[in-house]
């Protein structure tokens, strides 16, 4: 392994040896504190206005919301979304115990499953973690309640997103990630809008690979 | 291996021009880039003030760079994910190679990646019977047509539609020869399926990664498509190709930068797909890989640290400076011969094959100062070409006529009374033989000029002679 090498001709570039202790203690307290940089202060908002922003930014990518008032009126949401796409009532949905609380049955047409999707998902249904106001964008920890796979497989993606979730910046979320996860998650999507691809053309086509539509339905209670 | 043909820029440049089809995509795309950047900039009010903060983090990082990478590897481990140090091309390849046989690998998939690139993994992974599958959209048409990409962020850049037609009706033999190629929409529809069966059957899954994280061990990409995710996510092993100076200190760190790195590239504010991964699957995950490999590598990097090219690896690879760039505008990316094109390539590519192959590409630039003005990290683009003509210059490897034309002029420049006088002396001779036409269709000697435009007359008289004049006249203090 060339490990040394590479240490040893980056020292002899920086005309220095490994860091003394005091400045390595130095660094280890920067990783420990991780200080913030500026801020755009476009999201220094009251909350429900960050929450306006968000979804401003959501659509302004192509994205979709629908605001309701409780967890209750999730499956009525999903369900009217679905038939507004022409899409069937059956998905994939992230086997978190937020989502499994929702009265589904109260829509019986919607055919529910839990797991991770495959490829023959049409429709998943996530759960969200947190929305960042600043550019409209989902975090996306994984976990054993909120599969990778989901934000990927579907054509179309609905985020189940409370809007008390909602932070201004992205320092935020890593935080509120911090606090409430702790250790980093294996994986972390951060995701503006549904798939596109600008390569044939410079142009704007939606639907690459990931999914050709992200809906979220915002929970306000 | 990717020979360089940047050897023969001149060469290269002369066919780019004559090249219909790149000229049609170049004065397509050329202006919509620019367009975009400049909306996103206008978004947002601090951007400058973030290119100042994006600029001193790298500094910061690479400054330490030896204790992050250290602390970088020690997070990985403790995630479960295993770290390759490698020198250079060779090493990487074999790092690459042996970590797909030891899977049993047939096919491995691979979101976009320049330094893939630069170490033609694909080639290599070929060699030995293992199939890679580019899946980026702009990468998978460049690997049917065995291109190199021709853009780092855009790699399809020079081709139209008539191009995607051709080469998927080449490709994809089994579907309907009457099949129609109406809009782009029906090139991505087909992309999306041929790709879908790939994606589910790959052994191994290769990445790039924007940015690595010493605080937690990540390695981030950022992607339009999803391709990258998939890649990452469905095969039972992931690798991660990086240089070092990728990494930088914290969540915090790669966040700032991450904001100017889409402005500056797409106009995005964010990308869609900005994904931190962080080592195996983990006890009860549903999905993920279940190895996790970096392979770190060197490749030049640190040769450059501690000289005048060492703020070249600030680069976040943004591209706006080919965006921005009127030689890229006019040649395009395949006349720079190599990997990297635009000011950034002409500045790190001779630094990785040598002066004395890509020596033409620090000279290919009109100085104009464009990149360095757009540059998210501030990199003096134009400085740092110059210090190559210099290297070049004191390596005698610049042209005799050159040398010797250039001595001609410092022999005047060292001698202002003899310059002013030879140049008013020239001035008025033009001005004379101009003066009935106001210019020049031709003139010895400068051809370079005259073929394609013509020259303007001189006036008569310099602008020092003139000032002198005005001065005496007490039009001027």
């Amino acid at each position: 392994m060339s490990k040394q090498s590479i240490l040893t001709a980056l020292r002899r570039g920086l005309k220095r040896g490994p860091l003394p202790a005091d400045q390595a203690a130095m660094l280890h307290g920067r990783l420990a504190q991780h200080p913030r940089h500026l801020i755009p202060a476009r999201s220094r908002l009251p909350h429900p206005e960050q929450v306006d922003l968000f979804v401003r930014n959501v659509e302004k990518e192509f994205g979709s919301v629908t605001r309701v008032e409780d967890m209750d009126a999730v499956p009525g949401a999903v369900a009217d979304y679905l038939a507004a796409q022409n899409l069937p009532g059956s998905f994939i949905m992230a086997p978190h115990p937020e989502l499994q609380a929702i009265p589904w049955s109260a829509r019986p047409l919607l055919d529910v499953r839990e797991g991770r999707a495959q490829a023959s998902d049409a429709v998943s249904v996530q759960h969200g973690f947190a929305g960042i106001a600043e550019t409209g964008t989902l975090m996306l920890p994984s976990a054993p309640e909120r599969p990778v796979t989901l934000n990927l497989l579907a054509d179309t993606e609905v985020v189940v997103l409370r809007a008390s979730t909602i932070v201004g910046a992205y320092e935020e979320a890593w935080d509120k990630l911090r606090a409430e996860v702790g250790a980093m998650p294996r994986n972390v999507m951060l995701i503006t809008g549904p798939s596109r691809s600008a390569d044939i053309e410079q142009t704007l086509e939606l639907g690459a690979h990931g999914p050709r539509r992200l809906h979220i339905v915002l929970v306000e209670g | 291996m990717h020979i360089a043909t940047s050897p023969a820029f001149k060469e290269n440049a002369h066919a780019a021009l004559a090249n219909a089809g790149l000229q049609k995509a170049l004065a397509r795309s050329g202006p919509s880039f620019i367009a975009r950047r400049a909306s996103a900039v206008a978004n947002l009010p601090e951007f400058e003030q973030l290119r100042d903060t994006a600029r001193d983090i790298k500094n910061h990082a690479l400054a330490n760079l030896d204790f992050y990478l250290e602390a970088y590897e020690a997070k990985v481990l403790e995630t479960g994910g295993k770290v390759h140090w490698c020198a250079d091309a060779e090493e990487a390849r074999e790092a690459v190679l042996s970590i797909c046989q030891a899977a049993g690998a047939r096919t491995v998939t691979k979101g976009k990646s320049m330094i893939g690139e630069e170490i033609a993994i694909n080639d290599h992974l070929e060699k030995h019977g293992i199939t890679p599958v580019e899946t980026d959209l702009g990468e998978y048409i460049i690997q049917l047509r065995h291109e190199l990409p021709s853009h780092i962020i855009a790699p399809a850049f020079h081709l139209n539609m008539e191009d995607w037609e051709e080469a998927f009706r080449k490709a994809h033999t089994d579907l309907p020869v009457d099949r129609q190629f109406n809009e782009r929409r029906d090139v991505l529809i087909e992309a999306r399926n041929k790709l879908r069966s790939k994606f589910l059957a790959a052994d191994v899954g290769i990445t790039g990664a924007n940015f690595l994280v010493a605080e937690t061990g990540s390695s981030i990409i950022v992607t339009n498509e999803g391709n990258g995710d998939l890649t990452q996510t469905l095969p039972r092993v992931h690798i991660v190709l990086a240089s070092i100076e990728k990494c930088v200190p914290t969540l915090e760190d790669a966040t700032s930068l991450l904001r100017v790195l889409a402005r500056s590239a797409t106009g995005q504010d964010f990308s869609v797909y900005t994904t931190f991964s962080t080592g195996a699957r983990r006890p009860g995950d549903l999905d993920g890989p279940e190895e996790y490999h970096v392979i770190l590598i060197d490749n030049g990097r640190s040769a450059m640290m501690g000289t005048e090219f060492q703020e070249m690896l600030r680069c976040i690879r943004c591209a706006a400076c080919m965006n921005h760039c009127p030689v890229y505008g006019a040649v395009g990316g395949h006349a720079y011969g190599w990997v990297y094109p635009g000011p950034m390539g002409s500045v790190l590519t001779p630094g990785l094959i040598g002066v004395e192959k890509a020596g033409h590409l620090p000279n290919a630039s009109t100085f104009c100062g464009k990149c360095e003005s757009v540059c998210p990290v501030r990199i003096p683009l134009p400085k740092l070409m110059r210090h190559w003509r210099e290297r070049e210059f004191e390596r005698h490897l610049t042209p005799a006529a050159v040398r010797a034309n250039l001595a001609l002029w410092g022999f005047f420049a060292r001698r202002p009374s003899l310059y002013r006088l030879a140049t008013r002396a020239a001035a008025f001779g033009m001005g004379l033989l101009g003066r009935k036409k106001g210019r020049f269709k031709s003139m010895p000697g400068a051809s370079g000029w005259t073929d394609g435009r013509d020259l303007p007359a001189p006036e008569g008289d310099t602008f020092f002679a003139r000032y002198a004049k005005a001065q005496r006249a007490g039009q001027v203090s």
